[in-house]
């Protein structure tokens, strides 16, 4: 895999850290797997959008990845009870439905972005410091780019 | 069954399975599924639900599945490890599955997709008069992967509802 410049929090230079929301457990380990390689933390995951909310909850995230088509609720309804009440919350939806409708109900409800899966790591580390912005900084290393 | 359902299902196997592999696809076989479904090896089922309805049961044979959970997962994947190899499997269902459904809005087809299960029993529901079944046969890592679509129009496309509407 890439070597990304480690994207941290600007307020205090620690690791960014992740909600990494799924129901299949392989794709939440590829995700965490790419979000260390960008020196991203991994705080919790949840396996559909009743779990995302409570662990929001209890975790206050920096990012949560979310997928869309999950058992119980699914992403964008759960996305949307988050930044109803964390207006703040940075959602990005990773999904392999990627029509334009689902897109924009997704951001409609307050998600960030949207990222297609198969994930490819460039892309999700864009939109990491896309999403990021203010917050975040990426801190160069030797040998270190995307 | 029309060309236009089947078509966004082999472009995506083809780039789905090309990219998570990182090795080229060749479709092997294409052909109208008379008889029931019999499953190959470790398979996921997916269920659609709207203007098409149907499913799409994804099959890999038990080797291939292990050698696609292993490049998929980025470390050595143990045949033995039955829980990863099916999460694999339904993981590369649902992203293959998911592009084609997403080339299919796009082009005015209104449907709901639902999570990839795992498909365990040895036969599946065979194509009737209204629900044509298509198999697809890609070699993938030396191995074989199954696409069994079986679909039906329960609309017309939205598209051309509007066009007839005027």
């Amino acid at each position: 895999m890439d070597k990304f410049a480690p994207v941290k929090r600007s307020e205090d230079g620690q690791p960014v850290r992740y909600l990494i929301v799924d129901d299949s457990v392989f794709a939440r380990k590829n995700l965490a797997r790419m979000v260390e390689t960008f020196g991203g933390q991994v705080i919790g995951e949840a396996g559909d959008g009743i779990s995302a909310i409570s662990e929001y909850e209890r975790l206050i995230p920096d990012i949560v990845l979310m997928d869309i088509t999950m058992p119980q609720m699914e992403g964008i309804e759960a996305a949307e009870k988050i930044v109803r009440d964390h207006p703040s919350a940075r959602i990005v939806m990773v999904s392999s439905v990627g029509y334009q409708e689902n897109i924009v109900a997704a951001l409609q409800r307050g998600a960030r972005h949207f990222v297609q899966k198969p994930v490819k790591p460039e892309v999700l580390y864009e939109v990491i410091k896309y999403v990021m912005r203010d917050d975040g900084t990426t801190v160069r290393t030797a040998g270190a780019g995307a | 069954m029309r060309m236009e359902l089947i078509q966004p299902f082999i472009n995506s196997a083809d780039a789905v399975l090309a990219q998570g592999l990182e090795s080229p696809i060749s479709i092997e076989n294409l052909s109208m599924e008379e008889e029931a479904y019999r499953r190959k090896g470790i398979a996921a089922e997916v269920c659609l639900t709207g203007e098409i309805e149907g499913r799409i049961i994804f099959d890999v044979d038990r080797a291939t599945a292990v050698q696609i959970a292993s490049r998929l997962a980025g470390v050595e994947v143990s045949e033995t490890d039955d829980d990863l190899v099916r999460e694999a499997v339904c993981e590369l269902a649902n992203q293959i599955i998911g592009n084609a459904v997403t080339t299919l809005n796009d082009q005015g087809f209104h449907f709901h997709v639902r999570p990839p299960i795992m498909h365990t029993s040895e036969q599946g529901s065979k194509g009737s008069e209204d629900t044509e079944a298509m198999v697809m046969c890609f070699n993938a890592s030396g191995g074989n992967v199954f696409m069994n679509v079986a679909l039906r129009y329960h609309l017309q496309p939205t598209s051309e509802r509007s066009a007839v509407a005027g």
